[in-house]
């Protein structure tokens, strides 16, 4: 059984209350790192080879080193608890069974790049989470962790709670700073970049939650313990949520060079009532779809890559042979085409055309250039927006089409071929 | 000083400017719709990619600084293949209703989809449907259809005017433009969203269905509403005079000068048009005969006006010129007034109600050329009377020709029975302008001016810029510019010298240059279409 870092906690009775948490050794990397020179913390931090575990897998330790040295503005730190990729949901069991460790994970954060102010933006529909995180802020400034001159060193921390109201874009980092602006949960345009101009303008720094929380632990027991956890690419442990079609879904904490089979057969069960696996996601929705072949890959940040797809968020989908993958491609499609932001043009427009293409299909409409049409407007639009949304949409547009062609060939081949019901007109096109 | 490439051209370029703006100073243009120069960068049509050396996918000029060294190529085959698709994914859910469309010939889906789209339509699903026809404030119609989110009107409306009203409501290709609840669109400024609205989403509620935009000619202009003197295109409808109600001006729209006006207009000046086209014009000269009005001919009447000229002596006369006047006229004036000593003349009457003012465009002296009338000496001259001194001493007896420049003195901040006296003491009462009211009501003879629009002038504005204004259409019936019945009167006088032989307004302002310091060496040629400072 390999050493468990996340969700060591998870499962002791209170485990959220501070004196649980400090009894398990909880705030010894705080008292360590509050001796320390806040540019050794970052240190700590890339030598651990901690990469962000939100979605993009970013190196944490050179993104804090990326605010402007000698800035004397105020600077945020803003932790993302917007989870909102389909398939995942650590973070809520972060929130819910260790609130703590994001605490004290954050406050070596602020003490690495000298902010005072931290936000926790958590998901609007995470109402247990939320409540669960707000009582242990309280404990936490009941018992001086957080506030001014916190136990004497000096250093001011303060955090606030937002709640986001369900938009998925609002987990973007961008679009998640400008709804904490109080703003449309757009993304911004970069340049500039959220370390130099953030939050309200200032310097800001984005990482989600299990991201902190492993600061605590890199803190204490050393960078190097950290990244020997893991692989070349990435240190560390993570917490993988494993959902569909397994014996055991949940949550499964492993060393990052587990491979996809071994979390799917080893630590999930395999697949229940004797079918057979057909596909599998590796890292919530927005990840390429990969095929049983493909399954024999490490499930760190260049596991995935390697075929085409990528660890994301660590949100695993398994699917059975039972499930039609362009039924598949439709929910997903209706997801991205509800939650597109609609600020920038390709993603606004092509979301809802490929949906209606893909709905099209599996309502027995489809026509035989469909397939190639989806491909060729996902393929134009990839890399011509403002954020990563819709490069994430196009991860499933192209892979299941690409991995599945015949399968939806069937459909379309077997499909009713009447012309499609005349559609429904909304709205008043008179006046 | 950054210095770049752009498509193999080697420019410098102020620090600060982007591609696009780059670009555009080296020549080429980068296709946009949500960049406008005077309002922050959105970043969000997608449109403006450009290929820049060492950069692996094209880069959206607007949000791009020029960088000393950078290569930048606007005609790669990549970046015409991007250009494609998002014209594509533009017009997906774009109605095409181009046929009843106002915006059809000016409108950049149809100038862009020729010169960069021109792809075969893959669309065949139903599209989104959203609100048209929907009035979303007194001036501005919306269609929501129409609509491809660039979020200008948006901005114009935080950043400029920075009155909020409209907001981007839902998400996805449902996103469409909106008032915010409780909210309509009718700050001061409203109409200007229609011009920066690159497609038909917004259209103006004045001009809609009025005359397709091919059949309108145009011809620069300045607004003669305020003392700001915003720099405009006057569009006018002569190709179909049965469209747009036989009105010939179809609509104001503003022109760029960066020292006056930027790229706006208020509404009040850019629906102030109304009038020149109205039955209210003054067409014909006119005399009173038994009591009543009665047209008759230009030399009949400017006959008349001569031998009043000729009958009283100097101190007898009292002139009332307009700051709604051009420089040329008042210059005309004064020099007659000059040579037959009349010294009691003014150009100041008090508005009825103080006029509003901003601190972006409107100013409150709503006349175009109060500066210039100062300029070209229209103030009593020595032993003169002013304004309210002229008006006393008709009411008086003691002045006998009264000759009133465009005000309605009736409906002015003066006094009414004060003016109404003056205009019955007085033997002879002049009315000069364009549009009839209760003064020319009451005058002896009326003389009919053509309107800014309808001749050539300057005006110069509250900062001292002397602006040139053009001729867009011919003067209505047989009225003049006000320098030319000034002048024909000189002529008829006997009076030589630049102003009788004037033919042209621009001959007037060279003798009026040559003449005020203020307005030393500057020409026409060299007021350019953003005109020039007088001299402080």
């Amino acid at each position: 059984m390999a050493e468990k870092v996340f969700t060591r906690n998870f499962g002791i009775a209170n485990s959220h209350t501070l004196p649980v948490y400090r009894e398990r050794g909880g705030y010894a990397g705080w008292e360590k790192a509050k001796g320390m020179e806040p540019a050794a913390i970052t240190e700590e931090v890339k030598k651990a080879n901690l990469r962000g575990l939100g979605g993009a897998g970013f190196p944490t330790g050179v993104k804090w080193g990326f605010i402007p040295k000698g800035s004397t503005t105020p600077k945020y730190l803003v932790v993302n608890a917007d989870e909102g990729e389909p398939g995942t949901f650590k973070d809520r069991y972060l929130l819910e069974q260790d609130p703590h460790a994001l605490i004290e994970g954050m406050l070596i954060a602020a003490r690495a790049i000298d902010s005072h102010l931290g936000f926790v933006y958590i998901r609007g529909e995470y109402v247990q989470p939320w409540r669960i995180f707000s009582g242990a802020v309280r404990e936490a400034y009941e018992a001086g962790l957080l506030g001014k001159n916190i136990q004497g060193s000096g250093f001011d921390f303060d955090v606030v709670i937002h709640r986001g109201a369900g938009a998925y874009i609002c987990g973007e980092e961008t679009g998640l700073l400008s709804s904490l602006e109080g703003k449309k949960g757009w993304p911004k345009i970069k340049p500039p970049f959220p370390a130099v101009k953030g939050a309200f303008g200032q310097p800001t720094i984005v990482n989600n939650v299990e991201t902190l929380a492993a600061v605590p632990h890199i803190v204490n027991r050393g960078g190097e313990w950290f990244a020997g956890l893991g692989t070349k690419a990435q240190g560390g442990t993570r917490v993988y949520s494993v959902s569909g079609h397994v014996v055991r879904p949940g949550l499964v904490e492993a060393p990052v060079s587990i491979t996809l089979r071994s979390l799917i057969y080893d630590e999930c069960g395999g697949i229940p009532n004797g079918r057979t696996l057909k596909a599998v996601v590796p890292g919530g929705s927005s990840a390429a779809i990969l095929t049983p072949d493909e399954i024999d890959i490490p499930m760190d940040v260049d596991g995935p890559k390697s075929k085409g797809s990528m660890i994301g968020s660590a949100g695993v989908i398994v699917m059975d042979d039972t499930v039609s993958i362009p039924e598949a491609l439709m929910v997903v499609a209706r997801f991205y085409a509800h939650e597109s932001c609609g600020q920038c043009t390709p993603c606004r427009e092509s979301t809802g055309w490929i949906y209606k293409m893909a709905h099209r299909i599996v309502d027995g409409h489809g026509r035989k250039e469909d397939l190639d049409t989806i491909l060729d407007v996902a393929k134009r639009g990839a890399g011509t927006t403002i954020c990563a949304f819709y490069d994430g949409a196009v991860g499933p547009y192209i892979s299941y089409i690409e991995k599945f062609r015949e399968e939806f060939e069937a459909l379309i081949r077997s499909g009713s071929g009447a012309t499609p019901p005349e559609p429904t007109v909304h709205g008043s096109a008179d006046a | 000083m950054p210095k770049l490439t752009i498509n193999g051209k080697e420019i410098e370029v102020p620090a600060g400017t982007n591609l696009i703006e780059a670009a555009r100073l080296a020549g080429v243009e980068v296709p946009h719709y949500c960049y406008h120069p005077g309002l922050s960068i959105a970043g969000q049509c997608r449109l403006c990619m450009v290929d820049i050396d060492k950069v692996p996918r094209p880069q959206i000029g607007c949000n791009t600084l020029a960088a000393d060294g950078m290569v930048v190529q606007t005609e790669t085959d990549r970046v015409k293949d991007t250009r494609r698709s998002i014209m594509e994914f533009h017009l997906i859910n774009h109605p095409l209703d181009c046929p009843v469309c106002d915006q059809a010939g000016e409108c950049w889906l149809q100038i862009y989809y020729m010169k960069h789209g021109l792809y075969d339509p893959r669309m065949t699903d139903e599209k989104v449907h959203k609100p048209k026809a929907l009035p979303i404030g007194p001036r501005v119609m919306l269609d929501a259809e129409r609509c491809i989110l660039c979020s200008r009107c948006v901005r114009f409306c935080d950043e400029i005017t920075g009155t909020g009203e409209l907001g981007i409501f839902q998400r996805g290709d449902h996103s469409e433009i909106g008032l915010f609840p409780g909210r309509a669109l009718e700050n001061k400024y409203s109409g200007n969203v229609i011009d920066i609205c690159p497609v038909g989403a917004l259209t103006d509620r004045d001009f809609r269905f009025q005359v397709r935009v091919w059949y309108l000619d145009s011809a620069k202009s300045v607004c003669n509403g305020c003392a700001r003197g915003c720099n405009t295109e006057v569009h006018t409808s002569q190709r179909r005079p049965h469209h747009n109600q036989g009105r010939r001006i179809a609509r104001l729209k503003p022109r760029l000068n960066p020292e006056v006006n930027r790229w706006w207009l208020c509404d009040e000046g850019r629906y102030g048009f109304g009038w020149i086209d109205d039955d209210t014009r003054l067409v014909a000269p006119a005399r009173r005969e038994a009591g009543a009005l009665v047209e008759t001919a230009w030399d009949d009447a400017l006959g008349r006006l001569r031998s009043a000229l000729g009958r009283y002596r100097p101190e007898e006369i009292g002139v009332i010129a307009s700051p709604q006047m051009s420089n040329e006229d008042l210059y005309a004036l004064r020099r007659l007034l000059d040579d037959l000593e009349i010294q009691s003349r003014d150009f100041r009457v008090p508005p009825r109600e103080p006029g509003d003012e901003d601190s972006l465009l409107i100013r409150a002296d709503k006349n175009p050329n109060t500066r210039g009338a100062e300029l070209a000496g229209l103030a009593p001259g020595s032993g003169g009377l002013d304004t309210v001194g002229i008006l006393r001493a008709a009411a008086e007896k003691k002045l006998k020709l009264l000759w009133i420049f465009h005000h309605d003195l009736l409906v002015s901040g003066l006094p009414e029975a004060d003016v109404a006296a003056a205009l019955s003491g007085a033997e002879m009462v002049v009315f000069q302008g364009p549009t009839a009211g209760k003064t020319s009501a009451a005058a002896h003879l009326v003389l009919p001016s053509a309107a800014y629009v309808e001749r050539d002038g300057t005006f110069t504005n509250f900062q001292g810029r002397v602006q040139r204004f053009r001729t867009a259409v011919p003067p209505l019936g047989q009225a003049l510019p006000d320098w030319e019945i000034v002048a024909r009167l000189a002529r008829a006088l006997g009076a030589g010298g630049p102003i009788g032989q004037a033919e042209r307004a621009e001959q007037v302002f060279t003798a009026l240059a040559g003449a005020v310091p203020a307005f030393q060496e500057i020409t026409y040629r060299a007021l350019g279409d953003l005109g020039l400072l007088v001299r402080a």
